[in-house]
């Protein structure tokens, strides 16, 4: 049976033509794009059009707003040190609580460090309180960072109108768009955002590639001192390679971003249509009416993640999972919890995220397989009786916590 | 993801006695804060003999957690109350072949539930004893809230001691960072110690070993040091290892390593505190070495 996988927020396949595509520069075109010799200038024409690729999917108005770093996580460290340290003035950052963890650890050891940090809370379906973040908006912030769309839920955050009214006060806006690029279409010049990351391996690149947009005139300090490459702005010698992959990913994506909208779109529907249709307790999370395309998170109530994942996984079917126990955490996922999701609901969430290569046989397959799953599990759990849930199944069953 | 072994796979996919059980007159719940997991066990206790003659579970919980209460109905059953109760977390461990670091508190969980079922059947209540915290040393599964009591009760100033009282951060060295934030906490917290704090002048032993009034001869050096060694064994064996004195040459004492002991990464800490010892209890200078680097004979 031929493996299902359906946890493209996590990483994607590698398009086979951006394979094709990278597969020369670890061979004939290895040179260095600093170099002065043929070797070196046909890197270098390269990467020009790659960025030119990367600018394009963005929409960004300079292909010199590109610049190439290692992943994402890079991308984010980069744009809230550089705005801290380029306004030593202003000592505050404004993020939100269903950040990624990217963003929220880097955030955590910043406030160790001194700074101040305030989080936007979010409601039950993962929205922020656009009145709470004008609130917090004065010449004390330094950034703004707001992911563009949330990596568990598929949430959409408006960031556009938030790099504006950040922009009217005269602060900095990054987000986070690991999520959302490729996905939905994106056009930076007509907006204010200041900074924007992506990672290759969300839109079917390699891994170890990303982008940090950064708009012309926004004021920026390297993370990565040394080398001329990217304008000075990252030094380290180009990864040529998966450079080159990630532009062919973003023409890709930009040829798909129709389709994406459509048709994965659609497969996504069918799916949590079938789950939704055939098993009790369970419920989407998230802004159902305004998320990406691709991702859809079901809580299946009273039973626990790993163990639903242990059992997809047997059956060929790849998907994640909010739970603590997948992270190794104490708590299950932090963006559940922020949306007040209770702990016998967040524990047994499941992420299906989808990508063009999914079809609808796969998906007709998964609908066919969740059901029986999660009926095993239930027979399992203290919260469940063969009625269904114990009446009051807080009451019927009260663990003493250690 | 976590690398279970065949046999957690084995009793997640096909658990053993899982649902409940009709005429269960011994039944306890708990629940792992670490985890969000939690597990009913239902025993089936013949009151003459005070055998468990039957368990079942329920549970709300990852793979491992299923895992560890089905082979915890299977250790069981069979066995008198008092026997039952001799079932260490590490035994459940055990019996699937381990788990991974991260998941060892599943088997935690098994063993609570047996003993609050176990109360439960004799009336008493059962109350935990012990809080988890967050994982902070994923080599030895030691939590943010063991390292924080130690470092508490024995006034820890480095990272090098906590190593020594818990093995917290002994492996690959990769939570250092979390164990110098516990430091910095507890230091912070504590009544008096300002900028006049001395200092870090290893306060976990207070008195200076004293010498002996005379010289030892070998034999009595040979008794104390097998007397130290009696007294870190049952450390060591609760981790399935174990210590033997091989030769003492001058100043330096060769022991075998033994069971997991052997090629374990903790051994130079291992090695190290039987060497503190050895200098407090012989007042002298002394080295602890591995038998493996005795001098070969000629």
């Amino acid at each position: 049976m031929e493996p299902i996988y359906l946890d493209n927020n996590a990483t994607t396949r590698c398009d086979p033509a951006v394979v094709e595509a990278m597969l020369p520069f670890f061979t004939e075109h290895f040179g260095n794009a600093s170099s002065i010799h043929a070797f070196g200038s046909e890197v270098g024409k390269a990467l020009k059009k790659a960025r030119g690729q990367v600018q394009a999917l963005l929409g960004a108005e300079h292909d010199s707003e590109i610049i190439f770093t290692s992943c994402g996580t890079e991308s984010d460290s980069t744009a809230i040190l550089s705005a801290l340290k380029a306004q030593p003035e202003r000592n505050t950052v404004i993020t939100t609580v269903v950040e990624h963890p990217a963003i929220l650890t880097l955030c955590d050891w910043l406030e160790k460090e001194g700074y101040i940090v305030h989080k936007l809370k979010v409601d039950k379906k993962g929205r922020i309180d656009i009145d709470e973040y004008k609130s917090l908006l004065n010449d004390r912030v330094a950034i703004v960072s707001v992911m563009w769309a949330n990596n568990e839920t598929g949430t959409i955050f408006p960031v556009e109108q938030m790099a504006e009214l950040a922009s009217a006060k005269g602060i900095m806006f990054h987000t986070d768009a690991v999520q959302a690029v490729g996905k939905i279409p994106i056009d930076l010049k007509n907006t204010k955002i200041d900074m924007l990351s992506l990672s290759g391996h969300k839109l079917h690149a390699p891994k170890g590639i990303g982008v940090l947009y950064l708009r012309r005139g926004c004021r920026f300090r390297p993370l990565l001192r040394g080398g001329h490459q990217e304008r000075g702005r990252r030094a380290g010698t180009e990864n040529s390679a998966s450079i080159v992959g990630l532009g062919v990913a973003c023409e890709l994506a930009m040829q798909h971003m129709a389709e994406e909208n459509t048709t994965v779109k659609a497969l996504r529907d069918r799916l949590e249509k079938g789950l939704l249709s055939q098993i009790t307790h369970c419920f989407p999370t998230g802004d159902v009416s305004n998320r990406l395309p691709n991702t859809c998170n079901i809580a299946f109530e009273y039973i626990e993640g790993e163990a639903i994942l242990l059992l997809l996984n047997k059956m060929g079917i790849a998907g994640s999972s909010g739970s603590a126990c997948t992270s190794g955490s104490l708590e299950p996922s932090h963006v559940m919890r922020a949306m007040g999701i209770p702990y016998t609901a967040a524990h047994g969430t499941i992420r299906f995220s989808l990508s063009r290569y999914n079809t609808e046989a796969e998906v007709d397959r998964v609908i066919e397989a969740v059901p029986p799953i999660i009926a095993q599990l239930r027979k399992l759990s203290p919260y469940w009786t063969d009625k269904g849930p114990a009446a009051s199944p807080e009451a019927a069953f009260a663990p003493t916590y250690a | 993801m976590w690398e279970y072994s065949d046999k957690v796979r084995e009793h997640f996919f096909q658990p053993r006695n899982s649902g409940p059980l009709e005429d269960a007159n011994g039944i306890g719940d708990v629940g792992s804060i670490q985890c969000g997991d939690a597990l009913r066990l239902m025993l089936k206790v013949e009151p003459e003999t005070d055998i468990i003659l039957d368990a079942h579970f329920q549970t709300f919980g990852c793979g491992s957690a299923i895992a560890s209460s089905s082979a915890l109905t299977e250790m069981v059953k069979g066995k008198t109350l008092d026997e039952a109760l001799k079932i260490s977390n590490q035994d459940i461990a055990d019996f699937l072949d381990g788990l991974p670091p991260e998941k060892m508190h599943c088997s935690v969980m098994g063993r609570e539930a047996l003993q609050a079922a176990i109360a439960n059947y004799r009336g008493e209540v059962w109350s935990d004893d012990h809080e988890e915290g967050a994982l902070i040393c994923k080599c030895f599964a030691i939590d943010a809230v063991m390292i924080e009591d130690v470092v508490t009760a024995n006034n820890l100033n480095t990272v090098e001691e906590v190593t020594f009282y818990t093995k917290a951060g002994g492996g690959c060295a990769s939570c250092h960072e979390g164990i110098e934030e516990i430091l910095a906490k507890v230091k912070a917290s504590r009544p008096g110690m300002g900028e006049t704090s001395p200092p870090a002048a290893c306060p976990a032993t207070p008195e200076a070993p004293k010498p002996p009034a005379k010289k030892l001869s070998i034999v009595e050096k040979i008794k104390k040091i097998e007397e130290v060694l009696e007294s870190v064994r049952p450390m060591l064996q609760r981790d399935h290892g174990d210590v033997e004195l091989a030769d003492v040459q001058g100043k330096k004492i060769y022991v075998h390593l033994k069971g997991a002991c052997s090629g374990c990464m903790m051994e130079a800490a291992t090695l190290g505190g039987i060497q503190q010892k050895m200098i407090e209890a012989l007042g002298e200078l002394v080295q602890v070495l591995p038998s493996s680097h005795m001098p070969v004979e000629a």
